[in-house]
């Protein structure tokens, strides 16, 4: 690192905006790979949905709608947790950027947590897609095909949000060591956009896999299995 | 915006965008269990983007950036919706030709 100098200015930018410029551009150049990346999931979902209407009304009765509400309220709460450590980077003020990038690690494993639940009721009750699915009253099983994209769907969004674990990790540690300035504290900013992004993915994925057969065609949990 | 003066969001937005997100998610639990027709999935897709669209402008602070930075934002969800019209002009229209049937 012998090319950045005392400010945290690597030797290849003008100054520290410019720096700081760049860097945002390139994240969001990422984020714009990992929006295509999650629209092809969304995509498969739209097809899927489109041509098994009941099939989807029917498997997304059997997920939890408290535990995805909850879930959506812990990964708001811990946006709003990254945005404060950011807010009081730019302040310069270290131990707060810890403290509230702490919270959002917590947050973030309540909502993983949240999920292993989620994942181990599904398990146990045969919604894994594969030779060991069964739903009762259901024929034809296109009810699978739902399963297969919320565990894709949920658990690259877990996968992330563990990615994004140890990058909180990281921003503690740098916090600590009194890294951010308010000159230059583009590196919780990033991982700030990072998170946020996740949270995106979420508000989307809740009432698409949670909330789609709850308007009075299938109420309830009851499967009618209309094909 | 220059690096000796980084902008500093007013806490105000910040609640004020985590109560718009809140209220949010209760519209679209509250909507979910109302039937609507084929407005349904409209609907609550309408306020998933509105909820985006504040994290995206306030807590991702496209708002204060440079339009290069917006430009590459927009361009992501213009990408996306290029994706999904390609895909559906394809998938909604096989059942038109009798060729598929």
């Amino acid at each position: 690192m012998s090319s950045v100098d005392a400010t945290g200015l690597a030797h290849h930018f003008e100054d520290l905006e410019q720096q700081r410029e760049a860097a945002t551009l390139g994240m969001w150049a990422f984020l714009v790979t990992e929006i295509m990346f999650f629209g092809g999931l969304f995509g498969a979902y739209v097809v899927y949905r489109t041509m098994y209407p009941q099939a989807w009304d029917n498997a997304s009765n059997q997920l939890d709608v408290l535990l995805g509400a909850v879930n959506t309220t812990v990964l708001i709460v811990s946006s709003l947790t990254m945005a404060l450590a950011v807010r009081c980077a730019a302040k310069g003020n270290n131990r707060q950027v810890a403290g509230f990038t702490f919270l959002t690690l917590l947050l973030g494993f309540v909502f993983l947590g949240v999920k292993v639940i989620e994942y181990k009721h599904k398990w146990d009750h045969h919604l894994m897609p594969g030779p060991n699915f069964q739903l009762d009253g259901v024929v034809g099983g296109h009810e699978q095909i739902f399963f297969a994209l919320y565990f894709a769907m949920t658990g690259m969004h877990a996968f992330h949000m563990i990615i994004g674990a140890g990058l909180m990790l990281w921003v503690i540690l740098k916090a600590l060591r009194n890294d951010y300035t308010p000159q230059n504290h583009t590196h919780v900013e990033m991982i700030g956009l990072y998170w946020h992004f996740v949270d995106i993915v979420w508000i989307f994925l809740f009432p698409l896999l949670y909330l789609l057969g709850k308007h009075g065609h299938a109420i309830g949990a009851v499967v009618t299995g209309g094909h | 915006m220059s690096s000796t003066h980084p902008h500093i969001t007013p806490l105000k937005v910040y609640f004020l965008v985590f109560a718009t997100l809140i209220a949010g998610t209760w519209l679209t639990y509250f909507v979910a269990y109302k039937d609507f027709g084929w407005l349904n999935t409209p609907v609550a897709m309408a306020i998933a983007i509105v909820k985006a669209g504040v994290v995206v402008l306030y807590f991702m602070h496209v708002k204060w950036q440079s339009r290069l930075t917006m430009m590459f934002a927009a361009g992501g969800f213009i990408w996306l919706f290029t994706l999904f019209a390609f895909t559906l002009q394809d998938y909604f229209t096989r059942s038109w030709m009798p060729l598929y049937q």
